[in-house]
């Protein structure tokens, strides 16, 4: 275990470094929450209380999705294009002799990475919409605890599919559309666009009961407060779900792969 | 012989390739053998090279010994250990250096992918410090710990990577390509160092290379392989019979002459004005030849040229390709 932790940190320290990048980010990250903010207040001004939140819980959202898109590589960016280009270039023959599991060496590299840009991405972004809006942020240290328990699930969902997608390298080779795919449905279907309590009817039930809604919705909605008690308990089984069954899924695949499939080049 | 420690019984590896046919949008399969049945043994504590042209099967042979592929076939025991089956069991136990690919962390300093090696294998603090200690200062790093892999050259790069294969003591080492794209210095740098982790610590070496001054100055034994199938495995002299050497007599003579003729078990291969080249057998003496010569021609100068290894090898390889081409 203790070498995961290892992994972990030389992760964090690994982004850590790019410094340049990080203040890219932020400044990125604090732009595109200005413009979500005005157009989110244009949109609650028409339909106030539209999905269930107050102005205040909406652009609450617009600033926490920011701060957690770097971190929850909601946007790509994280280990899959690294894990796929290490597979298609054969270099993952190396990560197969080490006497490790592959799966918890790149879920380690992953958390030390989304650890590093929770802090060095989305404080400044949360603060500044904080600064410069009326959010609904919770007073209680609880509720902020509970967020954080409810983002390392949304991590371990995030990092389960992504592992999915990535572990298809080793059959399709190319994974541009694959990528392209896994992209698109991230995008809408964590909320990223608009909060998926917006959309009506049967596709809103499916949309919140797909396993991208645990990494970006659901803690949002923890933060909100939206659900407390049983609901809560309800969000972190939800998530513990998928996160269970697609890890599962991913050493399942993991074990397909490492058996059958050729090793590229050399 | 003591007991083997790489074992490998009519070990085969059938990949299945698919392959785009004639006709558009339609693939056949077909198979390719990239290792045909292959059998040898190795014990412990020896350095063995294992050679072959582009495409032989090397690296597949490398890749099942340390369990990444799995064979078609055969038997394979490293250590009494089935690899594919208990890879990473055995992972703990071998070390594996590719020249072409890094095992080091592109973003970090040498010194921390060192310390993650560390963890990886749960070396223990004194051997790990022992052993970084005598790989730095063996391997020249000492001043490049502080370096992020990605600004090392490649001679520094493949230092790293030994050393870091090295940090665990593991029993058996694949070197694949260890001194590719390396300048003369470096190259007898790791030679040297190589030599001695194997007259030390008794580590058994697998040798790949095309660069085949490695295996001249590194290993004893050698073993050729093309197509799939083991050619050759026995000492390196041996490979000059095998593969019908021949010596060359280069002579200068006083003036030109037309090419000489008459001397038993010799002919003449080149004529340059008044230098001439024989071939003869390497094995045979180059006494009488150069004898023969004296007496009946105006010698003024003689030398004689052993055979490279690698024209032995292409030989050899080239009259096997013969024989495969004449069966149907």
């Amino acid at each position: 275990m203790r070498l995961y932790g290892a992994v972990a940190a030389s992760s964090f320290r690994r982004y850590a470094t790019y410094r340049v990048a990080t203040a890219a980010g932020v400044f990125t990250n604090t732009v595109f929450g200005f413009i979500l903010a005005y157009t989110f207040i244009a949109l609650w001004s028409i339909r106030p209380h539209l999905g269930g939140y107050d102005q205040a819980q909406a652009l609450t959202f617009v600033w926490t999705s920011q701060a957690m898109l770097a971190a929850a590589a909601l946007l790509g960016g994280g280990f899959q294009q690294e894990l796929q280009e290490r597979i298609r270039t054969g270099d993952i023959a190396i990560d197969l002799y080490r006497p490790a599991d592959l799966q918890l060496w790149w879920l380690a590299s992953d958390l030390g990475r989304a650890a590093f840009q929770l802090l060095g991405r989305g404080l400044v972004p949360l603060a500044v919409g904080a600064l410069c809006f009326d959010l609904a942020l919770p007073s209680s240290p609880l509720v902020w605890l509970a967020f954080l328990a409810s983002v390392l699930l949304g991590l371990l969902v995030g990092f389960a599919v992504r592992y999915l997608v990535a572990l298809t390298s080793f059959w399709l080779l190319d994974g541009a559309g694959v990528d392209m795919v896994s992209g698109l449905l991230c995008l809408f279907f964590s909320g990223s666009l608009l909060p998926l309590t917006v959309f009506p009817g049967a596709f809103g039930d499916v949309a919140r009961m797909l396993p991208w809604s645990a990494m970006l919705q659901v803690p949002v909605d923890v933060l909100l407060g939206v659900n407390s008690g049983a609901g809560l308990a309800g969000s972190f089984a939800f998530q513990g779900c998928w996160a269970l069954v697609l890890l599962a899924a991913g050493r399942l695949l993991q074990g397909l792969a490492t058996r059958k499939v050729v090793v590229q080049g050399g | 012989m003591t007991e083997a420690f790489i074992e490998l019984d009519g070990v085969e590896k059938v990949f299945e390739v698919r392959r785009r046919s004639g006709r558009r949008l339609r693939r056949e399969r077909c198979t390719v053998r990239a290792v045909d049945g292959i059998s040898f043994a190795v014990p412990r504590g020896e350095m063995v090279g294992y050679i072959g042209p582009n495409g032989a099967g090397k690296s597949t042979t490398i890749k099942m010994l340390t369990g990444i592929l799995t064979p078609s076939g055969g038997r394979l025991r490293v250590a009494g250990i089935d690899p594919s089956r208990e890879r990473t069991r055995l992972a703990r136990r071998i070390g594996v250096v590719f020249g072409q690919r890094t095992t080091l962390w592109w973003d970090l300093p040498l010194r921390d992918s060192y310390a993650l090696v560390r963890r990886i294998y749960g070396i223990p603090e004194a051997r790990y410090r022992a052993n970084l200690e005598r790989c730095v200062e063996l391997l020249d790093l000492g001043a490049l710990l502080g370096v992020p892999v990605r600004q090392l050259s490649l001679g520094q790069r493949m230092r790293g990577d030994i050393a870091a294969a090295l940090l665990h003591d593991p029993e058996v080492l694949y070197l694949d390509e260890p001194t590719i794209g390396l300048d003369v210095v470096s190259k007898a740098r790791v030679r040297r160092f190589l030599r001695e982790v194997n007259s030390e610590q008794g580590t058994t070496v697998v040798l790949t290379t095309h660069d085949l001054t490695d295996i001249e100055q590194l290993c004893r034994r050698v073993m050729v392989i093309d197509h799939g199938r083991l050619v050759y495995d026995g000492g390196l002299d041996g490979l000059h019979a095998v593969g019908e050497s021949e010596r060359t007599l280069v002579v200068d003579l006083e003036r030109e002459l037309p090419p000489i003729a008459g001397v038993p078990g010799a002919r003449t291969v080149r004529v340059d004005g008044p230098r001439q080249w024989l071939a003869f057998p390497a094995a045979a003496s180059a006494a009488p030849i150069v004898s023969a010569v004296a007496d009946r021609y105006p010698l003024v100068d003689l030398s004689l040229r052993e055979p490279a290894i690698e024209d032995v090898i292409a030989r050899m390889l080239e009259s096997g390709e013969g024989r495969r081409s004449a069966v149907p």
